[in-house]
């Protein structure tokens, strides 16, 4: 057997200076030389544990070895008939806990960078498509229409192998642009906006319709849907309701929820202010509550937007931090402060009602609560003051009511979420799916596109056993 | 894309748009409001829907110019087209027999209380409807109104036309009449909702307002529409925005509408050097 080769290729970066003042993409994708000395280590396990670490199960072993062997096409086939999203998936996949953690050479501490070579596959492809595009078969159409609701990637892959499959689909999407938390939320410098676009552009190319500027549950509900043609619906509106703190002064001016500080970014282009009407408050001192891939996100935005001084104020330490950990460190690199074990007791503001400080207490671990991880216990006493101007609540997101409110046949739980069985997404209304963050709350990207494939395949059953 | 279908100009600073959109005509009630943005480059804004015909699938909406966006869509003739119009959003009024309803409106929301006025008379309420302009030549829809009123008080503060003074003069008198008062509806600038707000108060009749803080996706995604009532934190835009106007933190209100004012003055100053119609 040949000697394991443990150095894993590292990502080239833009320095860490530079790309605290861009919202160019950070992470700048592999070279051809790269990608193949990184192919070119997995050593083709024949139990292939990795793929047991892929929600929606990648062939990962056998594009690697497309890669390996020159051939890329191949490499984009083999991805593409799993993850209709590689371009995305790759950059944002917490793949440390993922396939990279499942992968042999993970026991290293050398795990093959899979979701690097994804990407890289992606990236190929989107500028080589026309080259390898072949011509797709038109399916037979069956005559069924399926509504879809939402635009995000649960909704997306639900739309793509639902038009794949023959059914007609409608896509309708509240925003005046689709992709959901791809587009509002995931800033430009971790996930380009053309590349989202590109694949909302394919999933039309498909022949799926879209309807921009539809907010279901106002325009027309679940049912009228249902009567008006339809003859299933989708539900992939994902958990877009922000938390606050219920804490005195977080209605002050200067306190943005992590969604309306994104949103104003990202989907409004606030950081092209004047030129794109929609402004933003940087502010000089900003503090994010929060220790999640939403609160880097807004504390990155920040910095890039001028502001000197970022906070990140988590109430545990950083080991329990739930952001992915390249982006911690990304974020440490391009010098945000990170204050942990802190968590806010009030807002403090000045007489034109703006946030000025922000009072906190110090926080200690105890034991281990139900989430396994250890509980913040307040140390009394201990409160201090941080200065700030403008704080961004990240605290994370329930759906959205509108739906379950108009719909009352369908089962929410306490939280907001709805009820849908985890391998078809069924819900418990008639001839309703429903997948991604709506169902399991605020999660990952490729466990929404797993549940928009399950939901698609279990209506196509429906749909053709009528 | 939305078609303009017909444009009227109320008075010099008030338009009014019909809007081809039949699926928001299908489903907008009193009350409710829509989402626009006028081109890629524009910022949303929430307007009251001021009437809507099922038929024709189309809606009205009635503006004032105060900054970019009002001013930008100020230049919007008939025949043209604005990128987004997402409605009906907002939780309608609540229309009912009630008996007595006093419908408050001041400035543009002579064309945002119709809906409401129209549909609290059918509903067999004698409406008495008050509306309020600064002077004499802000005045539009009188007849309008008063179709949709068993009586109708037009006043002026500077007494050019009808009476002199403030919508809250008229107002505090029906109360303290000898008739009574079941509910009073006051939409306007967020001044005169508060002061309508604290004139019915000794009163104990309850008073519906139409808050309008700065919002911006309208579906309850963001936050930045919150407001305090009743000492407890609402999104107006799926809360509201008709809230009780004796519960509100009006000075909340005032403060927050202020979050943008020197990024308001930057852009409208540099849309009239680069782009705006000086003429
Ligand atoms: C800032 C941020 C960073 C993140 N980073 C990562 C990351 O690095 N890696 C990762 O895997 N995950 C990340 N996530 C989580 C991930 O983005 C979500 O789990 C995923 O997008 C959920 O997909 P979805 O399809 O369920 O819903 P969403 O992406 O939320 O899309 C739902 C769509 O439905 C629309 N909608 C809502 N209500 C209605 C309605 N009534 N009618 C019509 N349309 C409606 C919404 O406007 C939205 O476009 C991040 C999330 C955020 C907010
Ligand atoms: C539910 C609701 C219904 C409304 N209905 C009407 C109506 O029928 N007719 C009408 O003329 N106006 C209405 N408004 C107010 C209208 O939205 C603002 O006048 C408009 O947004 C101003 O934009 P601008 O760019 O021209 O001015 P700017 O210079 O941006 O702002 C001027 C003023 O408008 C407020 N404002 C700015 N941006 C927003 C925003 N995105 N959302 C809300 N307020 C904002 C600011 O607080 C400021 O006081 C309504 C507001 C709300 C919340
Ligand atoms: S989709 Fe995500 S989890 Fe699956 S192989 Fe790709 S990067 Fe890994
Ligand atoms: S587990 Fe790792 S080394 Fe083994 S096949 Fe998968 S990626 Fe390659
Ligand atoms: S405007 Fe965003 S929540 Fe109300």
């Amino acid at each position: 057997m040949p000697k394991l080769n443990l150095n894993r290729e590292p990502m080239p970066r833009q320095a860490p200076k530079l790309r605290g003042k861009n919202f160019n993409e950070v992470a700048l994708g592999y070279s051809a030389e790269q990608a193949l000395a990184e192919a070119s280590r997995c050593i083709q396990c024949p139990k292939r544990p990795c793929m047991d670490g892929c929600p929606v199960e990648v062939d990962i072993p056998d594009f690697i070895k497309a890669i390996r062997d020159g051939d890329m096409p191949e490499a984009v086939r083999i991805l593409k008939s799993k993850n209709s999203l590689p371009g995305i998936c790759g950059r944002v996949c917490p793949q440390e806990s993922q396939c990279e953690a499942a992968c042999s050479l993970a026991k290293k501490e050398a795990p093959i960078a899979i979701g690097r070579l994804e990407r890289y596959v992606a990236d190929w492809e989107r500028a080589n498509r026309q080259s390898i595009d072949s011509p797709v078969v038109p399916p037979t159409p069956t005559g069924k229409r399926v509504a879809v609701v939402g635009s995000g990637p649960a909704s997306l892959t639900a739309a793509a192998d639902l038009v794949k499959l023959g059914h007609g689909v409608t896509l309708f999407e509240a925003l005046h642009v689709a992709g959901g938390v791809l587009m509002y939320g995931i800033p430009e410098f971790r996930l380009p906006k053309d590349i989202v676009q590109t694949e909302v552009d394919y999933v039309t190319s498909l022949g799926v319709e879209l309807q921009l500027d539809s907010v279901v549950g106002k325009v027309m509900t679940i049912d009228e849907l249902l009567n008006n043609g339809y003859h299933a619906v989708f539900l992939g509106t994902g958990a877009g309701l922000p938390m606050f703190l219920n804490i005195p002064g977080e209605n002050l001016n200067g306190i943005y929820s992590a969604n309306e500080f994104l949103t104003r970014v990202n989907l409004m282009k606030a950081y092209r202010f004047p030129e794109y009407d929609t402004p933003v408050k940087v502010g000089r001192k900003v503090a994010v509550i929060g220790g999640g891939n939403v609160a880097m996100d807004s504390a990155r935005c920040a910095l890039r937007l001028g502001a000197e001084e970022v906070y990140i104020v988590y109430r545990r330490s950083e080991v329990e931090l739930p952001a992915r950990r390249e982006e911690v460190e990304n974020a440490m690199e391009e010098g945000i402060y990170f204050k942990l074990l802190t968590n806010p007791k009030q807002m403090l503001g000045n007489e034109q009602n703006w946030v000025v400080g922000m009072e906190c207490f110090k926080m200690e671990l105890g034991e281990p609560d139900a989430s396994g991880r250890r509980r913040p216990i307040t140390i009394p006493g201990s409160e201090f003051i941080i200065d700030v101007d403008v704080v961004i609540v990240a605290l994370g997101t329930t759906p959205n009511p509108l739906i379950a409110q108009t719909t009352p046949s369908l089962e929410t739980t306490r939280r907001g979420t709805v009820v849908a069985d985890e391998a078809t997404g069924k819900t418990v209304k008639d001839k309703v799916w429903a997948g991604g963050d709506i169902v399991t709350g605020a999660a990952t990207v490729i466990s929404a596109m797993g549940a928009g494939r399950r939901a698609a395949t279990s209506i196509d059953e429906y749909l053709r056993g009528q | 894309m939305y078609k303009i279908l017909l444009r009227q100009d109320l008075v010099p600073n008030i338009h009014l748009f019909k809007v081809a959109a039949p699926v928001v005509a299908k489903k907008a009630q009193p009350g409710q409001f829509v989402v626009i943005r006028i081109d890629e480059k524009g910022e949303r804004i929430p307007l009251t829907i001021a009437d809507w015909d099922k038929k024709e699938g189309s809606v009205t909406i009635v503006f004032m110019e105060v900054g970019t966006t009002t001013h930008r869509l100020a230049l919007v003739e008939a025949g043209d087209f604005i990128t987004d119009f997402i409605g009906p959003l907002g939780l309608p009024t609540h229309i009912d027999k009630l008996g007595s309803v006093v419908c408050v409106a001041g400035g543009f929301a002579v064309a945002t209380i119709m809906p409401i006025a129209r549909a609290m008379k059918e509903k067999g309420n004698k409406v008495i409807s008050i509306m309020g302009a600064r002077n004499k030549n802000l005045i539009f829809w009188e007849d309008e109104l008063r179709s949709v009123s068993n009586q109708l008080i037009v006043t002026t503060d500077d007494g050019s036309y009808g009476r002199k003074g403030l919508v809250t003069e008229p107002l505090k008198e029906l109360l303290e009449g000898s008739e009574r008062i079941d509910r009073v509806i006051a939409i306007g600038p967020s001044v005169m909702m508060k002061f309508c707000a604290l004139t019915t108060e000794p009163f104990g009749v309850k008073t519906i307002v139409s808050l309008n803080p700065i919002m911006v996706d309208g579906t309850g995604m963001c936050g930045c529409c919150r407001v305090s009532v009743g000492g407890a934190t609402k999104f107006a835009c799926v809360d509201g925005p008709d809230f009780d106007g004796h519960q509100v933190d009006w000075d909340l209100l005032f403060a927050r509408q202020r979050i943008y004012i020197d990024e308001e003055k930057r852009s409208f100053e540099q849309w009239q050097s680069q782009d705006g119609v000086s003429s």
